[in-house]
């Protein structure tokens, strides 16, 4: 198998890092702009997944493969956060019938 | 070659994600998130790591967004409208864009990064196989064990509890 990137690349590592950062602030807005509570927890996935671009960007670029053992992990852990969460939702859903975070505020009250 | 492919990924995976964030329809913006994640399974392939995007693609495409479709016919949600924006939420969207921008001005203005080294490891099972099974030989049972105990949280969390006739 031959290195895609071994031919002295135009978009080294920071055009990667700054798509991962550009993926993460638009994840990160989502969060902040959206009500829907399943779609926030998408966004939040969006995150997650912009950060462990970062990681095999920088194992790529350090000529090592830790970065991509460590972004398997993170694979594993966020399909297991991911249906926990969900199910958390519905748990949400059974009580209060809505999964609008402006109606979720009974512990202001 | 990989520099237009890089150009086109990059920008169908930004693009989608921003579809994601500024559907109104859950169902479309979890569609779209598929899309983006194609791009960065892609994007992955590109940075020799082809291993990890096909376990993307399983994982997320295959699991995680048929979940969230399946939550989201299952709950039923209404189209929705964006949130109102307050001063404070404005004030502080301008202040973190402004440090994004900083930290990505001083990351390409400044710092010493690697260039891409001529012999990569690549990442093929093998590899993989032999890192996993020894440095990372315990990190692996643990998740094995976060992966029992998220299983038993789920069906601890969505089980029905009837009220018996003792706590009555």
């Amino acid at each position: 198998m031959i290195p895609l990137l071994a031919t002295a690349p135009v978009y080294g590592l920071p055009s990667y890092l700054f798509v991962s950062a550009l993926l993460f602030a638009i994840g990160f807005f989502g969060v902040l702009l959206r009500k829907n509570t399943l779609v926030i927890y998408m966004c939040l996935e969006l995150m997650l997944l912009a950060s462990t671009l970062a990681l095999v960007a920088f194992s790529r670029f350090n000529g090592t493969l830790d970065g991509n053992v460590f972004v398997f992990f993170i694979l594993t852990i966020a399909a297991a956060e991911v249906a926990v969460g969900l199910a958390i939702i519905v748990a949400l859903f059974r009580h209060r019938h809505t999964v609008q975070v402006e109606e979720l505020n009974q512990l202001k009250h | 070659m990989a520099d237009t492919l890089f150009l086109i990924l990059s920008v169908l995976t930004v693009a989608t994600a921003l579809l994601v964030v500024l559907n109104k329809n859950a169902v479309n913006a979890a569609m779209f998130l598929l899309l983006s994640l194609v791009g960065l399974a892609s994007l992955f392939v590109l940075l020799d790591a082809p291993l990890l995007a096909f376990v993307l693609i399983l994982v997320y495409a295959g699991a995680v967004v048929a979940l969230f479709l399946f939550i989201i016919m299952l709950l039923d949600t209404t189209p929705g409208s964006f949130k109102a924006f307050k001063p404070m939420t404005i004030t502080a969207s301008a202040l973190g864009a402004a440090l994004l921008a900083l930290g990505l001005w001083s990351l390409t203005q400044r710092a010493v990064l690697p260039l891409a080294p001529a012999v990569v490891p690549v990442p093929t099972m093998k590899n993989y196989a032999e890192l996993l099974f020894t440095t990372y030989l315990l990190p692996v049972q643990v998740v094995g064990f976060m992966l029992l105990i998220a299983m038993l949280g789920v069906i601890v969390l969505s089980k029905k509890y009837a009220v018996t006739e003792d706590a009555k």
